[in-house]
């Protein structure tokens, strides 16, 4: 296309609109892409696994027959699993992306700079130490999640706010918190390891159901205000006086911004826990597919439910032993961390 | 000829250093008193006294007390450990945010551990303390040489970030194990969070070579870490061997490491906060630095260990757990404190 562009001399306009058209294919393509690896995860996780069945009968199941023995494994095990694995997965990579652009910082997402843990934190001690369940959990989960976002923006800051100390203020905050998850866990009973996995680095076992609307409706309200936000975020990434010059008021997109971010992150992770580098892995990833070509946040998403989703069908049976979804996604995550930390310049790195 | 005064320590650094080591010492008595009197199971002074100088096999009460002996003992030896190689590793990497912690070096010694024993069956502690060594060495080669790659070398940001990539992996990789060896989980559990539960003298008789051995090497290594500070070319013109002396330190932290973990697991921010409390007492000299952060490091890690046993009655608090509490806070300071261009 570019020795096309070069050796017919067009108008500017001409050269813009080709680029443009060009970046719009490219995203939709990754787009179409992500969605069509995540349904072919979906139908591999729903055939395959300790039990293999035949794809007629998954979709006789799906399509609300009672097969005796077979229902329940499809829908109850595997089915409720995918729902609450995507919809985390895909809260995760958006929640995960808000702050890494916002920040311009790769390093600067929720999982490390310990807002994840916060939500994990709320949500391991309100239903161990007070038994609550349910809206109550999520509820106090993003309470807590936007309380530890305030109070790492605000040790961070010092005559501004700086990518390194604000990653560095989060991990020490994200010390403190795992603390507590490990005191809720020891005093509630004894230290349960499953569900210590669960709360340290997330883990789907626990995943009903009943759990799908917990997930569901906060994710299906926050997501579409959050799209909505990060389409006038691009702006953002020019500076601010660019931004308001557009008519953009920066102040109000970015606190819109956090608090979805938080928000998602937090409701997530008083489902499934804070699993571990999903946030962190989603968005550059995403960034390195689309290549500038717009569509990040959802890109991020999806990419993010896919990871998870893939994570666990490998957890449960591709490891011998039957692995929660943080073990795997830590596993990926960190060489990932390394990779990025030895490209990484002193501002942390852009995505 | 004009008379030249030496710079020695002024006299209010030698008041200060002099007022350190009698609140050191006196932070230690009463840390070991309040280890023996408290615990979870609350037992009267009467009996905390009878049981440490007159015990009566049938007393209840007795055996609490004597079972806090060990506890304590190794509560020192292993805070003195982590506050000494917290202060190693400062003046090596000259990085404020340098601790055994942080950097992963004992997680990367849980890890090796936890593989030794499940993969070739051994369950000693003269057998594994070779694991945790091995893994501690990798751990902190792995770290340094990721945290110096890249543009700008060796910055505390890198140095946190790698350290927290390799702890990533090694708790995955525990988390792994001890989930397919479900039934000895409550034996490894202190692996995960570290933990004085499990102390015991005989095991701390064994591996106490190589925690004395640590001692000497990384104090024997303080003059050259002080030359360190100037940096690296000052260092080699004062006639310091650069080299060795990080050599030197990275020995000496390995085994101060390895050990503290073989005996307690892994537990962090010990040695990042009493190498700072103990410079801010004594002054940039790491021969002084060190020794002090070791002191430091005992007290801490028993009054962590007694809080624990008191904050959570029935149950206890692992003494990982609560020196997160403690340090964390300090991490975060020390953080605010540092220019943007430090970091």
């Amino acid at each position: 296309v570019s020795t096309a562009v070069s050796a017919k001399p067009a108008l500017p306009g001409a050269v813009v609109a080709v680029g443009r058209r060009r970046r719009r294919h490219r995203q939709l393509t990754v787009i179409a892409l992500l969605v069509l690896a995540l349904l072919l995860a979906w139908a591999v996780t729903l055939t395959l696994g300790e039990r293999t069945f035949a794809p007629a009968v998954v979709w006789r199941v799906l399509g609300g027959e009672d097969i005796p023995g077979v229902s329940f494994t499809i829908f109850d095990v595997r089915l409720s699993k995918l729902i609450i694995g995507t919809l985390a997965g895909f809260a995760f990579g958006l929640g995960g992306v808000i702050f890494q652009t916002m920040l311009r910082n790769a390093l600067a997402s929720p999982d490390i700079i310990g807002i994840s843990s916060g939500a994990s934190a709320a949500a391991v001690v309100s239903i161990t130490m007070f038994g609550l369940r349910g809206r109550a959990v999520a509820t106090l989960a993003v309470v807590a999640g936007l309380a530890v976002a305030c109070v790492v923006y605000l040790l961070a800051w010092r005559q501004g706010i700086h990518g390194s100390r604000l990653v560095l203020v989060g991990i020490g905050m994200g010390a403190i918190l795992n603390g507590v998850v490990s005191w809720a866990l020891t005093r509630g009973h004894q230290y349960a390891i499953a569900e210590a996995m669960r709360w340290l680095t997330g883990s789907l076992n626990s995943s009903f159901m009943e759990g799908v609307p917990s997930l569901l409706v906060p994710v299906a309200a926050i997501a579409p205000i959050a799209l909505w936000l990060g389409s006038r975020l691009k702006a953002l990434t020019l500076g601010d006086d660019l931004s308001f010059s557009l008519g953009i008021s920066p102040g109000r997109v970015r606190l819109g911004l956090i608090v979805t971010g938080v928000g998602l992150v937090s409701v997530a992770t008083a489902v499934t826990g804070p699993i571990a580098f999903v946030s962190f892995l989603a968005g550059p990833i995403a960034f390195r597919l689309l290549r500038n070509s717009g569509g990040l946040l959802v890109a991020s998403g999806l990419f993010g439910a896919l990871l998870v989703v893939v994570a666990e069908f490998v957890g449960q049976n591709l490891l011998g032993t039957r692995f929660p979804v943080g073990i795997v996604t830590a596993m990926m995550g960190a060489p990932y961390l390394v990779f990025l930390l030895i490209r990484a310049n002193r501002n942390g790195t852009a995505l | 000829v004009t008379s030249v005064t030496v710079a020695g320590p002024d006299r209010s650094l030698r008041r200060r250093r002099a007022i350190g080591l009698t609140v050191c010492v006196a932070a230690l008595v009463a840390a070991v008193v309040l280890s023996l009197a408290l615990g979870a199971r609350p037992v009267p002074w009467a009996d905390v006294i009878a049981g440490l100088f007159d015990p009566d096999p049938g007393e209840i009460a007795h055996a609490a007390v004597r079972q806090r002996i060990p506890r304590t003992i190794v509560g020192l030896v292993v805070g003195a450990a982590l506050g000494l190689a917290g202060g190693v590793m400062q003046g090596v990497t000259r990085n404020p945010l340098a601790d055994p912690g942080i950097l992963g070096v004992n997680a990367g010694a849980a890890m090796a551990t936890v593989v030794a024993i499940a993969l070739l069956g051994i369950d000693h502690v003269t057998q594994y303390v070779w694991f945790a060594f091995l893994g501690a060495g990798l751990a902190a080669m792995a770290v340094y040489v990721i945290g110096s790659l890249g543009r700008e070398g060796a910055t505390p940001l890198k140095l946190a970030l790698a350290g927290a990539a390799i702890s990533a992996v090694a708790s995955a990789t525990i988390s792994m194990i001890l989930l397919t060896r479900i039934d000895v989980l409550n034996v490894f559990r202190f692996w995960q969070l570290g933990s004085l539960g499990r102390a015991d003298l005989s095991q701390l008789a064994l591996v106490s070579p190589f925690f004395l051995v640590g001692c000497i090497v990384g104090i024997a290594s303080a003059r050259g870490m002080d030359a360190l500070a100037l940096g690296d070319d000052m260092a080699a013109g004062l006639g310091m061997r650069v080299n060795w002396i990080r050599i030197a330190g990275a020995v000496a932290a390995v085994l101060l490491c390895g050990t503290a973990t073989a005996l307690a697991g892994p537990i962090g921010f010990v040695g990042l906060t009493m190498a700072h409390l103990a410079r801010m007492v004594t002054g940039p000299n790491y021969r002084w630095i060190l020794p002090y952060a070791a002191g430091f490091g005992a007290v801490l890690l028993v009054v962590a260990d007694v809080a624990g046993r008191v904050v959570a009655r029935p149950e206890m608090l692992d003494v990982g757990i609560m020196t997160a509490f403690i340090g964390a806070p300090v991490f975060i300071a020390i953080v605010r404190r540092q220019k943007v261009r430090e970091l």
